[in-house]
Formats: C-alpha cells, sequence, structure tokens
C-alpha cells in the first residue's frame, strides 16, 4: 500500500442530539484517489467536510477524535484553520463562482494570500486554469463574469480556483453531480490527471464514476463506515453484504 | 506546481491576526451601539427631568415665607412675588450672580409644579404656571382612540384582502401601494389636515373650532394605517398552509376560511399591529401640533380642540428657558412617552409574539 | 336557500375589505392630487433654485431644499456605515440566539418606535447641552459655540432615528448572500474579515443602497426631531459650518403653514413646499421600495 497522508482515528461526529458520523477510521493514501460512496444522508459530505473543518462553521456540529494529515492532528488546539483550508482545498457540489470576472475568480485566492503582482498573478492564473483544463475556452474572455460560463465550464472554473492556492489535499463533493456527460467526462479525466500530485477525496453518487476514477473506495452506511478497500475489490469482490447490496443498486 | 510538502506543526501553527481581532472587536463595538442608544435615550431625557424633583431647598424658603407672611399679612397667592422681590434676576432671565438664590428659586418653582401636574390645568406661561398634565394626556388618548378607531379597521379589513382574496399580482402591486403610505412625511399629512381636511369636515359636521380632536384623530389614522396594515398582512400571511387545507377539506370555502380560521389565528399578531400603531400615534407630534388645535381642553366632545403631550413638547420647548422648571416638565412627559413607546414595543414583542409562536407551533 | 346566503355574506366581505384597501389607495391619490393641484402653479425652477423675498412671502426654497439635502447627506455618513456594521455583526459574528444578538435587535427595533420627538429631546439633552457645551467648556474656554442647537447635532439626531431603517435593509440583503459563496471564500484558505470584505460587503451593495435611500426618505421629511435641535424659521445665508442652523423643507411648511402672520397670502408657497417634499420622500421610497422588492425575490 502507498504512503499514508489522512488518518482519521475514531471521528464522530453529532449535529445536536443527532449521530451523523459514528467512530470513523480510515486512512487516506497519499496521491490517490479515494472516493466516498453510500446512500443519501449517511454522513459522505459531513465526513468531507471534517478534513478541512468546514464544520466548525456550523455551531450545531460536535466533534470528537483525530484526523491526522502527515501525522499532524488537525484538530489540535494549535492549528490554524485558515491556513489548514489553503493546503486541504475544496470543490462543491454546486459549482459557485464568486460573481468577478473569470480571472478575478482564480487570482482570488492568490490575493487573500497577499500576491498582488500582475505578472505572478497573471501566470498563476493561466497555470490554473490550464490544469483545470479549461484554459483554451476561456483565454479570450478571462474579463468576463464568471457566472455566463456554462455550468461544466464553471465548475471547471472553481476547480482551478482551487488550484490556484497550491493545495497537497483536494476534497470534491458530487463535483459532477449537476453535469452534463460530455462535461462529466472531462472532470474525471481532469481527476485523473490531478492524482499525480494530489490526494483527492471525492464524494459520488455513480457508481460507474467511482469505479472509473479512483484507487480506492470507501462505502459509508448511516453514518458508519462500512468498508474501505481498493477500488477494484470493493466493486468485483465486496466482504461486507450492505456493500455488495449497494454496488449492485439492491438497496431498499 | 504542487511539490506535496509534508504538513508539519510549524507551518500550521495557529497565527494571530490583528486585522482579525480588530475587525471583531470593532464590529462587535459598533453593534452595542444600538443598546447604547436606548439606554443613553432613557438616562439623558430623563436626567433633563429629574431636576424638576429636587425641591428640598424649598423647604427653607417655605420656613422664611412663613416669616415673611406673618410679618407681611400677604395672601398665599403672591407667595412668588415674594420670592421675585428678593431677587430680581428671574424675571431677566440672566445667569444669577449668586447661584444659590437662583437654585433656590428654581426649588420653590419646582415644588409648585409638582403640586400642579396632578391637575387639568396646562398654563406654564404665566405669573402662576400651571403644569396640569391631565387635559394634555385625556386630550392625546383622544386623539389616539378616533386614530385607531379608523385605522384599525381599514388596516386590517385591507390585510385581510390583499393576503385571502386578492390574486398574487395585485398583492404585489398593493404590499408596496400601501407602504409608500408609510413613506408619506407626518409634516406632509399635516398640512394635508390642516388645508384640506379642517375645512372639509367643518363643513361635512358644522361644528365649531375647524382645528380640533376629530381631524387630528383622522390625520393620525393616515399615518397608523400603514403599520397595522404591514404588519396584519404579515401575520395573516405566515398563518401555516395547513390550517387552511384543513378548513377548506372540512368543506368550508374560501371566504369562510380567510374570515373564520385565518382572521382568527393571526389575532396576536393583528393585536400587536394595533399596540405598534398606538404608540404611533401616541407619540406624533407633527401632525398633532398642525391639526389638532392645541388647546389644552378637558372634554369628552371629539370636535373640541385638543393638545397632546408630544405637541406639547414640539411646541413649547424651543421657547423655554434652558434648565428651569418649565424644562424639565417638558422632559418629563418625553420620558412618560418614552416609557410608553418602549412599553407598547415591549409587550407587543415578548407577549404577543410569544403567543403566535406558541400558536403556530402546535402549543 | 342557504347556500345563497352564503354566498351574499362571502361577496359582502370581499366587497368590505376591497374597499377598505379601496379607501386607503383614494386617500393616497387624493393625497397626491390635492398637493400636485394646488402646488403646481408655484412650482417652477426658479421657485425651487431662488431665496425667499419678503418676508417669505415670495420667492422660492432654495434654503430648505439646501438644508434638507445637507442634513441627509450628514445623517447618511453617520447611519449608513454604523447600520451597515451593525448588520454585519448581527448576520456574520452574533450567534443566532444569543442573547447579545436578541438584546440589539430589541434595541433596533425600539429605535425603530420610539416617537420621533423623543429623538428631538435627545439630541438637545446629549448632543447639544452635553456634548456640544462640554466640548465648548473643555476647547473654547465656555464661548457657545457647539452647545446650540446646529446642522450636525440635529443630523446626527436624525441618524439615530434612521439607523433602524439602515440595519434592516442591510441584514436583508446580507442574507440574501449564498452560503456557499462564504464557504467557497473560506475553503480558499481566506480568513472570516477577508470573506466579509471581498464576498459579502460586495453582494449587499443593493442592500446599503436602498437602506441608505430609505433612511433618506425618512430622514428628508421628518420635523419633529429638528424642532429645538437646529432647524431655523429663517436664514438669510446658507450654512457654511457644521455649527450653523439650516432652513429644512419640513420644517418650512410647519412654519409656513402655522405660524407665519399671512397664510392665506403663501398658500401657494406652502403648497409648493408640500409638493416638493412629497415627490422627493415619495421618489425615493419608490425607489426603496422596488430595489427592495428585489432583494426579497433573491431571497426566495
Ligand atoms: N447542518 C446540519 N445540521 C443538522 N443536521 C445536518 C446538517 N448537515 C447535515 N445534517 C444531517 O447529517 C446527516 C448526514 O448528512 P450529509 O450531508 O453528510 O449526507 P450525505 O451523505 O452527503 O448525503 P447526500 O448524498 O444527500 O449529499 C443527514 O442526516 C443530514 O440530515
Ligand atoms: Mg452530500
Amino acid at each position: 500500500m502507498k504512503e499514508i497522508k489522512i488518518k482519521i482515528k475514531d471521528l464522530t461526529l453529532h449535529y445536536g442530539q443527532k449521530l451523523a458520523l459514528n467512530n470513523i477510521c480510515l486512512e487516506i493514501p497519499d496521491r490517490r484517489v479515494t472516493a466516498l460512496i453510500g446512500p443519501s444522508g449517511c454522513g459522505k459530505s459531513t465526513f468531507l467536510r471534517t478534513l478541512n473543518r468546514m464544520n466548525d462553521l456550523i455551531p450545531s456540529a460536535r466533534i470528537s477524535g483525530e484526523v491526522l494529515i502527515d501525522e499532524l492532528n488537525i484538530y489540535d488546539r494549535n492549528i490554524d484553520v485558515v491556513n489548514l483550508r489553503k493546503r486541504v482545498g475544496m470543490v462543491f457540489q454546486k459549482s459557485n463562482p464568486f460573481s468577478k470576472s473569470i480571472y478575478e475568480n482564480v487570482a482570488y485566492g492568490p490575493r487573500i494570500n497577499g500576491i498582488n503582482e500582475r505578472k505572478v498573478l497573471d501566470e498563476i492564473v493561466e497555470t490554473s486554469l490550464k490544469r483545470a483544463a479549461i484554459w483554451n475556452e476561456v483565454k479570450d474572455r478571462l474579463r468576463d463574469s464568471a457566472l455566463g460560463l456554462s455550468g461544466g465550464q464553471q465548475q471547471r472554473l472553481c476547480i482551478a480556483r482551487t488550484l490556484s492556492v497550491n493545495p497537497d489535499v483536494i476534497l470534491m463533493d458530487e463535483p459532477a453531480s449537476a453535469l452534463d456527460p460530455l462535461s462529466t467526462s472531462k472532470i474525471e479525466e481532469l481527476i485523473h490527471q490531478l492524482k499525480e500530485q494530489y490526494t483527492i477525496v471525492i464524494v459520488t453518487h455513480n457508481m460507474q464514476q467511482a469505479a472509473r476514477v479512483s484507487d480506492y473506495t470507501a462505502f459509508f452506511y448511516l453514518g458508519e463506515l462500512i468498508e474501505f478497500g481498493k477500488t477494484k475489490t470493493i466493486f468485483t469482490n465486496p466482504t461486507i453484504k450492505q456493500t455488495e447490496d449497494y454496488i449492485t443498486g439492491r438497496f431498499g | 506546481m504542487a511539490e506535496n510538502t509534508r504538513f508539519t506543526a510549524e507551518s500550521l501553527k495557529k497565527k494571530f491576526r490583528l486585522s482579525e481581532f480588530l475587525a471583531e472587536k470593532f464590529i462587535t463595538g459598533i453593534a452595542f451601539l444600538s443598546i447604547t442608544i436606548i439606554v443613553l435615550i432613557f438616562v439623558f431625557v430623563f436626567r433633563e427631568a429629574i431636576p424638576l424633583f429636587r425641591t428640598g431647598k424649598a423647604k427653607e424658603v417655605a420656613v422664611k415665607e412663613q416669616v415673611t407672611k406673618i410679618n407681611e399679612g400677604l395672601k398665599p397667592e403672591s407667595y412668588g412675588d415674594t420670592v421675585n422681590q428678593a431677587s430680581p434676576v428671574v424675571v431677566t432671565n440672566k445667569p444669577a450672580p449668586q447661584a444659590y438664590d437662583e437654585d433656590v428659586i428654581r426649588q420653590v418653582e419646582n415644588k409648585k409644579a409638582l403640586k400642579t401636574l396632578n391637575t387639568a390645568t396646562w398654563q406654564p406661561v404665566s405669573d402662576n404656571p400651571r403644569y396640569g398634565l391631565w387635559s394634555l394626556f385625556f386630550g392625546t388618548l383622544k386623539v389616539t382612540l378616533i386614530a385607531i378607531l379608523i385605522a384599525a379597521p381599514l388596516g386590517i379589513l385591507a390585510a385581510l384582502f390583499t393576503s385571502a382574496f386578492a390574486p398574487t399580482w395585485l398583492r404585489e402591486i398593493l404590499k408596496p401601494a400601501i407602504e409608500l403610505l408609510a413613506g408619506f412625511p407626518s409634516v406632509v399629512i399635516g398640512f394635508f389636515a390642516l388645508m384640506v381636511m379642517a375645512s372639509f369636515f367643518q363643513d361635512l359636521f358644522g361644528y365649531a373650532s375647524r382645528l380640533n380632536a376629530f381631524v387630528g384623530g383622522v390625520a393620525m389614522s393616515l399615518a397608523a394605517i400603514p403599520i397595522i396594515y404591514t404588519i396584519t398582512e404579515d401575520a395573516l400571511s405566515s398563518v401555516p398552509a395547513t390550517y387552511k387545507e384543513a378548513s377548506l377539506a372540512l368543506g368550508a370555502n374560501h371566504w369562510q376560511t380567510a374570515f373564520f380560521v385565518t382572521l382568527p389565528a393571526a389575532t396576536p399578531g393583528i393585536f400587536a399591529s394595533i399596540l405598534l400603531g398606538t404608540g404611533r400615534v401616541f407619540g406624533e407630534t407633527m401632525i398633532a401640533l398642525m391639526a389638532t388645535g392645541n388647546a389644552a381642553l378637558l372634554s369628552a366632545n371629539p370636535f373640541e380642540s385638543v393638545r397632546t403631550l408630544a405637541a406639547t413638547i414640539g411646541a413649547e420647548m424651543a421657547e423655554v428657558v434652558y434648565g428651569d422648571t418649565h424644562y424639565s416638565v417638558l422632559f418629563l412627559i418625553g420620558a412618560l412617552l418614552f416609557i410608553f413607546s418602549f412599553g407598547m414595543n415591549a409587550l407587543a414583542e415578548f407577549y404577543i409574539k410569544g403567543r403566535l409562536m406558541k400558536r403556530f407551533m402546535g402549543r | 336557500m342557504m347556500k345563497t346566503f352564503t354566498k351574499i355574506k362571502g361577496a359582502l366581505i370581499i366587497g368590505i375589505t376591497g374597499l377598505s384597501v379601496m379607501v386607503i389607495l383614494g386617500i393616497i391619490a387624493i393625497i397626491l392630487v390635492v398637493v400636485i393641484i394646488g402646488g403646481k402653479s408655484q412650482f417652477s425652477w426658479e421657485f425651487l433654485t431662488s431665496f425667499p423675498q419678503d418676508g417669505m412671502t415670495k420667492g422660492g426654497i432654495f434654503p430648505a431644499i439646501y438644508g434638507t439635502v445637507l442634513l441627509v447627506l450628514i445623517m447618511s455618513v453617520a447611519a449608513v456605515p454604523f447600520g451597515t456594521i451593525t448588520a454585519l455583526y448581527l448576520t456574520e459574528y452574533a450567534k443566532e440566539n444569543s442573547w447579545i444578538a436578541k438584546t440589539i435587535r430589541f434595541a433596533i427595533r425600539t429605535l425603530a418606535v420610539v416617537p420621533s420627538i423623543i429623538f428631538g429631546l435627545f439630541g438637545l439633552g446629549f448632543f447639544i447641552k452635553f456634548v456640544g457645551a462640554g466640548m465648548d467648556n473643555a476647547f473654547l474656554g465656555g464661548r457657545l459655540v457647539w452647545g446650540q442647537p446646529n446642522i450636525l447635532w440635529a443630523s446626527l439626531t436624525m441618524s439615530l432615528l434612521t439607523l433602524p431603517v439602515v440595519i434592516v435593509s442591510v441584514e436583508e440583503s446580507m442574507k440574501t448572500v449564498p452560503r456557499e459563496l462564504r464557504e467557497a471564500s473560506l475553503a480558499l484558505g481566506a480568513t472570516k474579515w477577508q470573506t466579509i470584505r471581498k464576498v459579502v460587503l460586495p453582494g449587499s451593495v443593493s442592500g446599503i443602497l436602498t437602506g441608505s435611500i430609505l433612511a433618506v426618505g425618512r430622514g428628508a421629511g421628518e420635523v419633529a426631531p429638528l424642532l429645538f435641535t437646529g432647524a431655523a424659521y429663517y436664514l438669510a445665508t446658507l450654512p457654511s459650518t457644521l455649527h450653523d442652523q439650516f432652513m429644512v423643507l419640513g420644517y418650512h411648511i410647519y412654519i409656513m403653514s402655522t405660524q407665519s402672520a399671512n397664510v392665506d397670502q403663501t398658500l401657494p408657497i406652502q403648497f409648493a413646499t408640500t409638493l416638493v417634499l412629497l415627490l422627493l420622500t415619495f421618489i425615493l421610497n419608490l425607489i426603496g421600495v422596488v430595489l427592495r422588492s428585489q432583494i426579497r425575490r433573491k431571497q426566495k
């Protein structure tokens, strides 16, 4: 097995009284794609958001356990959440570009890091857009509003925006769920390229997609991690019946 | 690009961000300003009224007075004159050379004023000033009653029409249109009442005084209508759809549902709207100044002139000497108005809204 | 038989409620029409731009317009930033349902229902007699400059009165900034303050604008708070410093219609002045209401 990037130990999360994640233990390998699958409401998004402490924003969320990235517990009192999020980027289910120009969307991250020099910004914007495989489509209209792009383009722009701050880990919450097949395949291709440099965790409802893009798969059910392993193994030879039922679509 | 640096404790060490810290403290501080203002209003309106209750030194004078009276055999009414003779500065209202004397005079006046508060005669500018609040209070009440008797039915019925009977497109026009009335400055409504309504009603009813409680009340209802309308409409629209559906399912038709289900379910909200409308009218100044005639008469006749509490402050504050008894009495009236509107609002909020909540949450 | 009876009752109820609506709309229309008809003969460019003449029996109302504009400008400078920041606190920093947030909201609503004359008293007692007189004693050796009614104190008094208007509008529009955008910004490693500056505030510009317009509309029409904080009956010159008194449209109407010796003679001037004030507030409110309904549509 590859080197481990993120190690989750006994992670439990409550929303108020409601238990959303129950005692999750999981090891996410470095520079690989890990897919999170499971029925709606089982806690995939909640789990994903614990990895960059997005759940801190929800007042009712209470968390216990550890999340170690490179052996460093990100829930430690001395961790700077702002800097953590710079290293653990996130792409949301609904594409959410700012109502600014395409250029400014990608430059947003560098700018908040204090980079204001035109040339440097230009370069970051260009490389980020290229890596997100959208450069050719937008290079002539960088000053146009990002809201004028198509849904698929917007989502790739959001990926470019995430790449612009140069994270180590990228979290994706159903990044292609609202997209047409063509845009979806573009994003999948992109994920394939990105995993050479980034550790990627992706939530998906689409079994084929999970099978296509991921190296490892974790199956969640009702806030519990049921099974985790190589995608190939999970999809061809799951050890737990629930997993098999879910994957083959025989789920209640 | 990503050279895959490792996560280390140093690179992610908690950072103190000064701008972040200052922004939060600053914003929080400013937010407290609204509370501070309310407290300051309380403090400063009362602060200017409180000297009225300083009468300690009046006793000394009273004793001396007694002696003088016996000596000179004066009638009790000329009590004030004696003091004036003692220090003529009062007449000119210039700063007295001897602060002690002025203070004493002030306190004597205060004492007299306090005794007259509980009467019906408002006669602040005279040799023997009287500060009876009852005629002002009843005048205000009379105008308020007239205004609410007009505004409440109109506002509530119009709100019922808007929320229950009007089609959506009409509703989206009606609400903002009636809210525009709230944007009419009260001085404009007062001017309209003074110039147009007063003559119109006088021709219609043929009463003697052109400006009176009725004209003032009708004019003030125009200020109260938008408040009552808007809050009632909100209350009616927030009655859960399940209520209406249940009623309709039981075979009640549209208007029956609106009248017997929606309207009663929204009573607390409607009550709150009337309270706030009352508060608005009670403290309304410009309309009162311009349309009520401003005579402090104590009478039940709606067609007599009246003088309201707010109008009294508005008309007299600019003329009084800073810090004298009259000044303090006007601030006392202000304090009463403030307490009244504060109480109305608090009542509307805590009691009514709580009930409304409980009702909709299924008790 | 029973059914027709029910139907008649229904028609009656719809009729009465509909009639109430028409009465209210009718009153609005009548006021507008009467003021327009009464004022239009005198209403002219000349009237708007010239000074009063012959003891205010002739001439225009320029000083009153100037004073009104100055008043609402100074008022906005105070009320808009403070209102916006308070709204920021309520939407971004305060924990929903914390007692602090609840108390602040209660204070704001109280501020909105306190009679406007009380603000006048407060302006007199606090700004003029406490702050102003205090400044005179501390810096000017007791020379009377700030301790008397003037445009600064009047404007600040007015800004307290219009603060709730700003807060409510801005808060409403801040709530329309989608949570997703805030999250996007934070997920990129922006701090809260950066997110506010770059995402929340730009997203609520329309609300700040709406709040300002509604506040100006309110402030331009209020008279009671100005009665003893700085509005003047007549001034031959325009206010040139912050400690000058000023003329203002609403007060001008009040004075001309109730205190002047020859009320009848100046009737056209009074109507025209009222027309100016009504148009001003009406247009401002119209813009504000339209903007606000757009924000509300976005909310849904
Ligand atoms: N802010 C919140 N407050 C309270 N409960 C929440 C909150 N967010 C999520 N939940 C609950 O936690 C559980 C897990 O939610 P989560 O969004 O993680 O599910 P999911 O697996 O991502 O579902 P989906 O596939 O539909 O996105 C759900 O039951 C949800 O109702
Ligand atoms: Mg989800």
